[in-house]
């Protein structure tokens, strides 16, 4: 699968999108859900909790694995995706399109070490050698 | 270098996501372990289990050999072709490996041990045998390859592919097998569906594998093998089983003849032993998923008792979290516990296991 431009990336497969008030919507790579397998449960924040960059924030259970969610920025959660509890596969289905939660990020500049598509990609590509 | 079954070309022309498995390289799944799970319970799937060693025991004494050697009692065995589930234990009592002994004739046994296991057993296997029987001849089998076919259409879909097996295989019950040609056709499995487990020469087994797949038998993985198993609630060995631990404390009595009069390797240890803790199915109430290694914590008559998970995972067929615990024998089904689950403390409810059998929920 292709990895969408208008998204910034981690290093720990989270991606980010930028959304028109500010807040950033958060949710994990389709190179995720992949190594992951088919999901089962996801565990969220509740909104208003505050996170640093890089604090676990989520926990998506695969059948085979738990995962830990980091948050990519600071901030506060301002919504968290419920659906998701009940239908965790969507996540598989289309994990760029499945957000976890939003944030309203404390410290927007962050924004800017985040991984640009190409290189998230090229972050992949090391990982498989 | 990673240990390749016969089948392995065969798991990546069909797209296998592969792991290594104790130091083999085995397909995790092929796309999707739930949809493999459902195959399984509804219709037919199957599992290369080739990584698992058959030994086979001939000799004039290969039954009293056993006798000593296993925890189950190989007199049970009276029929051709039968089958027994049984331990083999150390002097300590504990549990070196779980296994199956077929009764192929008084002066030949096969036995099916695990992969992670199967050095040490036959290491052990060998070093009983040059003390008690050193006319015994030990044979590893690596030369055969094992396809686990299961699902309520499983034995249907094997008819359409090994000539004669119909006839050779349908009265055929549960824990008993027959050789056809080539096959060794096993009633027996690890799904708790009905099925067979088939060994055959290495090198047919890729045709094999091809023709069941053209017949509509969906390939699976150790993901599926891993929660069908736990649904049927069958023991995993190193998981709820180890050489640390008791058979009575594993969910295995039913398993170890202490009632005969025979001697075998381990009994003095289990008879001199006090048992306290069970094994007990987990159904997790709140959502989440249960894993091993997580803490229990039980309230009972003004008591804490504390357990551990064994195997837990999620269970596709009940759409819940499921595990089996080890707890002491006061916890008993009906009672509701906590699972401690990284900061949280989750209800889950002790139940009897199997969770599901032949497709249908039990608990």
């Amino acid at each position: 699968m292709s990895i969408p431009t208008d998204l910034k990336y981690t290093k720990s497969h989270e991606w980010v999108k930028t959304e028109a008030d500010g807040n950033v919507s958060v949710g994990i790579t389709d190179h995720a859900q992949e190594l992951l397998g088919d999901m089962v449960f996801v565990e969220l924040p509740q909104v208003g909790d505050t996170f640093t960059q890089k604090q676990e924030c989520a926990v998506a259970e695969s059948v085979k694995a738990a995962a830990d969610v980091y948050s990519p920025v600071s901030g506060e959660v301002t919504e968290v995706n419920s659906a998701l509890a009940d239908n965790p596969e969507n996540i598989n289905q289309d994990a760029f399109g499945s957000w976890l939660f939003k944030l309203k990020p404390s410290n927007p500049a962050e924004l800017e070490g985040l991984f640009d598509a190409a290189g998230y990609q090229a972050l992949l590509d090391n990982e498989e050698h | 270098m990673l240990r390749k079954t016969p089948l392995n070309q065969t798991h990546r022309e069909m797209n296998a996501k592969m792991v290594d498995f104790g130091g083999w390289d085995m397909p995790l799944h092929y796309g999707s372990q739930l949809d493999e799970h459902h195959k399984v319970r509804q219709d037919a799937g199957m599992f290369d289990v080739s990584h698992m060693l058959p030994i086979d025991i001939k000799g004039a004494n290969a039954r009293g050999f056993l006798r000593q050697l296993v925890a189950n009692n190989v007199d049970k065995l009276s029929i051709p072709g039968k089958a027994l589930y049984t331990c083999m234990l150390t002097p300590e009592g504990g549990v070196i490996d779980d296994l199956i002994v077929y009764f192929l004739s008084e002066t030949w046994f096969r036995i099916v041990v695990n992969a992670g296991t199967a050095d040490k057993d036959v290491d052990w296997i060998f070093k009983q045998r040059d003390a008690a029987a050193p006319g015994l001849e030990i044979s590893p089998r690596r030369d055969l390859a094992m396809v686990a076919v299961q699902g309520p259409n499983a034995r249907a879909k094997v008819w359409q592919v090994i000539p004669g097996a119909k006839a050779a295989t349908e009265e055929l019950k549960l824990f008993q097998s027959v050789t056809l040609n080539h096959f060794f056709i096993a009633r027996t499995g690890y799904t708790g569906e009905d099925g067979f487990e088939i060994m055959l020469p290495a090198e047919e087994s890729p045709a094999f594998w091809k023709a069941l797949h053209g017949e509509g038998v969906a390939p699976a993985g150790l993901g599926a093998r891993d929660t069908l198993r736990l649904e049927a609630g069958m023991n995993l060995y190193g998981q709820d089983m180890d050489e640390t631990t008791s058979p009575l404390e594993s969910g295995l009595g039913w398993t170890v003849d202490l009632k005969s009069e025979r001697d075998f390797i381990g009994k003095q240890a289990l008879l001199d032993s006090t048992v306290t803790q069970h094994l007990v199915g987990l159904l997790l109430l709140d959502r989440g998923v249960l894993r091993s290694h997580q803490k229990v914590v039980a309230q009972h008559d003004g008591r804490e008792f504390e357990g551990e998970i064994t195997s837990g995972g999620f269970s596709p067929t009940i759409n819940q979290s499921i595990a089996l615990a080890r707890i002491a024998i006061e916890i008993v089904p009906d009672e509701e516990v906590h699972v401690l689950v990284r900061d949280k403390k989750l209800r889950a409810k002790v139940v009897k296991y199997p969770f599901v059998r032949n497709g249908k929920v039990l608990t």
